[in-house]
């Protein structure tokens, strides 16, 4: 788990960490909390191409739904087998085990940086 | 605590009324629930997790702060007929102590709330409506008053109302410091039953009533002494599994017990037997009531009904989304989640008659995908006798 002034932030609610041209990307535990008991993700699948912006995924908690936006183009690598079985681990560990895609990026959009989204969320 | 707002004000979904605190808004925050604005009050909707709070009711227990709801006395010699005037049910028919759930219909036939009514005395009623329609369910009552020896009065600001519900419900109750002069013992009260009693020297209700399908208790107790007897009950129940429950968690709880929740399933322009409530009608009692003609006539012929669906997987059909047979819009769902308890999804639905037996496989479109669901008889969810 990246420590959270490393990471980062988008205005839905999403973290990205940054390796070399690889962006991890998951929802912050403002979102996770604002959702509720997280209890079914649907994530995009590894190959799948993404446009920055657009909804790749949903997040569905036991109140309501909330939309996955990519935070980079790109080309997801990875997507996170262990949340779409235990769903909870966006809730549990929002910052770590419950990550959701990884996704191939040759040019990265500027992005909030903690200071900012913290101002953002207003907590 | 704070409380600004008695009837002077407009209805909470209109103008921007000032935001209503609960009398136990400040145990809320040290318990650091979350908040969210229900009918104009802000109320907690959880305090750790949602699956965790509904799981705590079904097996011991959950407390739960629902002193947004209305209480409105009805006093007088007039009390039994004139409720039955005002009201769908025959309330004039209810024995000393005994509850009842009831309409408060328009003369169209359509719902201005859902209310459980509770019999005091022979000549004193306490209704029961629900936050959102506190206005207007006291406005109608008050106007229908007319002719009758009655006095109606809306005393929610004096009333705080705490929820203990689930299996362990009762053991806590009698396990409660400061609870006694129990007019019935808790073990012969009965469901839909209510006692008087004593906290600590202030007199309490306490209803055998609730909306989360378990054995529970709701007591109505004056503001000032809410949240000592919230503390109280918190004591006697933390050993035997009780936790602070939020709305979210009482949704879900509602829901698996079939129960209607006003602006989903029941509206102005429902009618009773639409929702499946014909029974709480009571065409046969004597005289006129409010709305008896148009439900006499009934709706339209094709008018939809409520069902229940279950799907498998784990995405759930939510209020709004839209219901197919084959290529046809057949309804729309009015509440639905993927069920705790059970463990699928679940949705409450209004569908055309033709595809209202249980069994019927249809499809919900969720944000575009399509779903099968099969209509299911209700409730989901059934507690062992």
């Amino acid at each position: 788990m990246a420590e959270k002034s490393e990471l980062q932030y988008t205005a839905e609610h999403e973290w990205v960490l940054v390796d070399g041209n690889v962006a991890t990307v998951g929802i912050t535990d403002f979102a996770a909390g604002k959702l509720g008991d997280i209890v079914f993700v649907d994530l995009p699948k590894v190959g799948d191409t993404v446009t920055e912006g657009k909804i790749v995924g949903e997040i569905e908690s036991t109140k309501s739904v909330g939309e996955l936006f990519a935070p980079v183009a790109g080309t997801v690598v990875e997507s996170n087998d262990a949340v779409a079985d235990s769903p909870e681990l966006v809730n549990s560990d929002p910052f770590g085990e419950g990550w959701l895609v990884k996704i191939e990026f040759s040019e990265l959009p500027s992005m909030l940086s903690l200071d900012e989204y913290t101002a953002l969320t207003g907590e | 605590m704070s409380d600004e707002s008695p009837s002077s004000a407009s209805p909470a979904d209109s103008s921007p009324a000032p935001v209503k605190y609960s009398p136990l808004h400040s145990i809320h925050e040290q318990l650091g629930a979350a908040f969210t604005d229900f009918a104009g009050w802000m109320m907690p909707v959880r305090y750790s997790s949602d699956l965790a709070e509904h799981h705590a009711v079904r097996t011991a227990a959950g407390i739960f702060d629902i002193s947004h709801m209305a209480e409105i006395h009805v006093r007088g010699a007039d009390a039994g007929a004139y409720l039955d005037f005002a009201l769908a049910g025959k309330l004039s028919g209810i024995a000393l102590a005994q509850a009842k759930y009831s309409l408060l219909l328009n003369e169209a036939g359509g719902i201005i709330d859902d209310l459980v009514t509770y019999r005091l005395a022979d000549d004193h009623f306490l209704v029961v409506a629900n936050a959102g329609n506190r206005f207007a369910a006291a406005t109608a009552l008050a106007e229908r008053a007319e002719g009758f020896d009655v006095a109606v009065t809306d005393e929610s600001d004096d009333y705080a109302l705490i929820a203990v519900q689930g299996p362990v419900s009762r053991a806590i109750l009698e396990a409660t410091v400061g609870l006694s002069d129990f007019a019935t013992p808790l073990d012969e009260l009965k469901y839909y039953r209510e006692t008087a009693a004593t906290f600590n020297g202030t007199d309490l209700i306490i209803g055998r009533t609730g909306y989360t399908g378990e054995d529970g208790f709701e007591l109505y107790i004056h503001v000032d002494a809410a949240a000592a007897l919230w503390a109280a009950l918190t004591v006697a129940g933390s050993p035997l599994g009780l936790v602070p429950a939020g709305l979210a968690c009482r949704d879900t709880l509602r829901l698996e017990a079939g129960m209607p929740l006003y602006g989903h399933e029941l509206s102005l322009t429902t009618f009773p037997v639409q929702a499946g409530l014909g029974r709480v009608v009571a065409l046969s009692k004597e005289g006129d009531f409010v709305g008896r003609t148009a439900i006499e006539e009934g709706p339209d012929a094709g008018a939809r009904v409520l069902v229940g669906l279950a799907a498998e997987g784990r995405r759930a059909g939510r209020a709004d989304y839209l219901l197919f047979h084959g290529d046809k819009e057949v309804g729309v769902i009015t509440s639905g989640a993927l069920s705790p308890t059970l463990g699928h999804p679940i949705a409450m639905a209004y569908v055309d008659p033709d595809v209202s037996q249980v069994g019927t496989e249809l499809h919900i479109d969720v944000r575009g995908s399509r779903i099968a669901a099969s209509v299911v008889s209700l409730p989901f969810y059934k507690r062992e006798a």
